[in-house]
């Protein structure tokens, strides 16, 4: 048995639980700052989809590379992206990750093997797709995963992306995060297929549909895809099923024209906060003891935000070329 | 000439309407995009599926490579396709069936066939929304022959122009400044259009030429206000199409003053400024007094941070400046 399929101590599922929780209040936080006017730029939370960051992130080894969507402060922070550095970031300091250029819907750290939240829909997974052949080259058995939306999978860059990874048996891990929506349109209407999972079949890899309201059961299906890749079998596609709790983006409301509050209280009663603590049996004083920690953990990263310095008018020329 | 009757409304209404009305009128028009079909979602195609239904305002996957080279068949096949790509940067997945077809297969087929597409392209800065989501691109696409490109800078002309752009037998890139879409102004009623192909003076004056793109005709505008308390009467022409680029009436504003500042939001170099300015001193040389000057964006990306994209961007003080730097 490889080493990603060891069974999980306790001591990693409480630790699952607490990045789950930390993306939770990371969020909610940037939220509320966001309302207050202290973002700079735009914010999407990934509120309600925490089960398929961590239980993804949690099987990667830190050399292992990821990239993200605009809705990625999940992924980030379950890859071990610099909390105060992301913060600063969305507060538009000099001493946030991508200096006050990129904002939330770039943040990067790859020193921690995070190789960006891409704002365009789609335009990560050929990249993903390039990481894997440097990974190949490499023959480290590292893995790249690459997270997007079931809005992106209709994107011909999956569609290509998937081929290549196919057919040079690349480590890459392609991972659907089906929340129902694209904006304000339905994953029934915009999809040929029921399952997006399926699509693999037309591209010879393994694919399957997840409960991404469950983060262990996320976490078993990319313990498999892992050790696949790594062991150079190529490519997996992993579609998880979940739910945006917030509205798409800024100015979207939490219901929408697009979807009622009975669909929304239904995935509610699944939110995968809840379901995490029944099946790892997190106790109500580890629950109070983790929320302790995660509240000073963001206290700290804000208050090194908010006392940071903004950038400087001749940034905007830095770093444009090597 | 028998007085038009106006009325107040805004840029994205303008649009609204022009949509409307082009629908109504021509059956074989309809629409595709992202997210058009639920009014909340963009002011300019509120209403439009309600009253059109979703045969003809059809909500699109993600997949702007595909429905754009959709609308270039069904374009070939004697329909009206009008896209929505939400903003200029998302069109850049769909290069090919614009640059290499839409452009390209009238003549490539030797007249057998016309694209009647219209791809409208909200873009534009100013909003904190990153490198990414607030380019202003009009300046490739003037460099790809057999395309139409149209920029209206208030009202009156988005309504004008989008339904001369529909009723147009060639592929229209129509470029909508999003910063503009609540901008109000006069528009006549009825069914009104505007030719294509025809700068129009905004302000009229006598001391300098302001030519401005976009959102930044309305800086113009804002900057000849600020002018003329210094007592600089400043005359302002906006291309609207650029191309066709309306050379003889830029350069006609021109010899009258001898002095002109081009502002766009694009970026400086291989801008759409430097194109009106190689245009305008080729058609006018004998009677500039002083060199074209550019007002554009810097040549980096536009960052998300409040105070820097205000670095990067053009703005009335910096359209001032310039006249001023001329006067001088
Ligand atoms: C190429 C491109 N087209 C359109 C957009 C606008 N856009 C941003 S997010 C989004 C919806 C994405 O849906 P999905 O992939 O399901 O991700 P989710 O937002 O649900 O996380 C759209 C249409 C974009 N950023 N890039
Ligand atoms: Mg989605």
């Amino acid at each position: 048995m490889s080493e990603d399929k060891a069974p999980l101590s306790e001591e990693r599922m409480q630790a699952m639980y607490r990045d789950m929780l930390r993306i939770r209040r990371f969020e909610e936080t940037a939220f509320e700052l966001f309302e207050q006017g202290e973002v700079m730029g735009g914010i999407h939370v990934s509120i309600g989809q925490e089960g398929c960051s961590v239980g993804a992130c949690s099987t990667l080894r830190e050399d292992d590379a990821i990239l993200t969507t605009h809705r990625g402060h999940g992924h980030s922070i379950a890859k071990g992206t610099r909390l105060p550095e992301m913060m600063a970031e969305l507060l538009g300091k000099a001493t946030g990750l991508c200096h006050a250029k990129g904002g939330s819907m770039h943040i990067a750290d790859v020193s921690k093997g995070h190789y960006g939240a891409h704002s365009i829909v789609g335009s990560n997974m050929p990249m993903a797709v390039g990481i894997g052949l440097a990974f190949h080259f490499e023959g480290k058995g590292q893995v790249a995963v690459v997270f997007f939306g079931d809005g992106a999978a209709n994107e011909g860059s999956f569609h290509e992306s998937l081929n290549l990874a196919s057919i040079w048996k690349l480590p890459v891990i392609f991972f659907c995060e089906n929340n129902h929506f694209a904006s304000s349109t339905r994953v029934q209407y915009a999809t040929s297929v029921a399952d997006i999972s399926a699509r693999a079949g037309g591209y010879d890899i393994p694919g399957v549909t997840v409960d991404g309201m469950d983060v262990l059961a996320v976490h078993e299906v990319m313990v498999e895809a892992v050790d696949r890749a790594r062991r150079g079998l190529g490519p997996s596609l992993i579609e998880a099923k979940t739910y945006r709790y917030f509205g798409h983006s800024r100015k979207d409301p939490q219901f929408g024209p697009y979807r009622t509050e009975e669909e929304w209280n239904e995935w509610k009663a699944k939110d995968p906060l809840l379901v995490a603590e029944e099946i790892l049996g997190v106790t109500e004083t580890q629950k109070k003891a983790h929320l302790d920690a995660v509240e000073d953990e963001l206290q700290d990263a804000l208050a090194f935000a908010r006392q940071s310095p903004e950038p400087e008018p001749d940034d905007v020329y830095e770093d444009l070329y090597a | 000439m028998p007085e038009v009757k106006t009325r107040t409304i805004s840029y994205s209404t303008a649009i609204n309407e022009a949509l409307h009305e082009e629908m109504e009128r021509d059956e074989k028009v309809f629409l595709m995009g992202e997210d058009i079909a639920l009014s909340a979602i963009s002011p300019a195609t509120a209403g439009l599926g309600d009253r059109f239904g979703h045969e003809r305002v059809r909500n699109t996957p993600i997949s702007e490579l595909g429905f754009t080279g959709a609308a270039v068949g069904a374009a070939m096949a004697g329909y009206r396709p009008v896209l929505d790509m939400r903003r200029i940067d998302f069109m850049m997945l769909a290069i090919d069936p614009i640059a290499n077809q839409a452009a390209k297969l009238r003549y490539m087929l030797g007249g057998q066939v016309s694209i009647p597409l219209v791809i409208r392209a909200p873009e534009g800065g100013g909003s904190q929304n990153g490198p990414t989501h607030s380019q202003c691109l009009e300046a490739w696409f003037i460099q790809v022959p057999g395309l139409r490109v149209i920029v209206p800078s208030d009202p009156a002309d988005a309504k004008g122009l989008l339904k001369s752009a529909i009723r147009e037998d060639n592929p229209v890139l129509f470029v909508e400044y999003r910063a503009l879409y609540s901008l109000e102004g006069p528009v006549p009623e009825g069914d009104y259009t505007e030719p294509i192909g025809k700068a129009a003076v905004k302000r009229e004056g006598s001391d300098i030429t302001l030519i401005g793109i976009g959102s930044q005709a309305r800086n113009c505008l804002e900057a000849s206000d600020l002018l003329a308390r210094e007592g600089i009467d400043a005359e302002v022409v906006d291309p609207r199409t650029i191309n066709p680029l309306d050379v003889e009436g830029l350069a006609g504003s021109v010899r009258k003053t001898g002095k002109c500042v081009i502002a766009e939001e694009g970026h400086k170099s291989g801008g759409v400024g430097a194109e009106i300015a190689a245009s305008v001193q080729e058609a006018a040389f004998g009677a500039l007094k002083a060199p074209i000057i550019r007002v554009a964006a810097l040549d980096v990306p536009v960052p998300v941070h409040t105070k820097l994209e205000a670095i990067v961007l053009p703005s009335t003080e910096k359209v001032v400046s310039a006249a001023k730097k001329l006067l001088s």
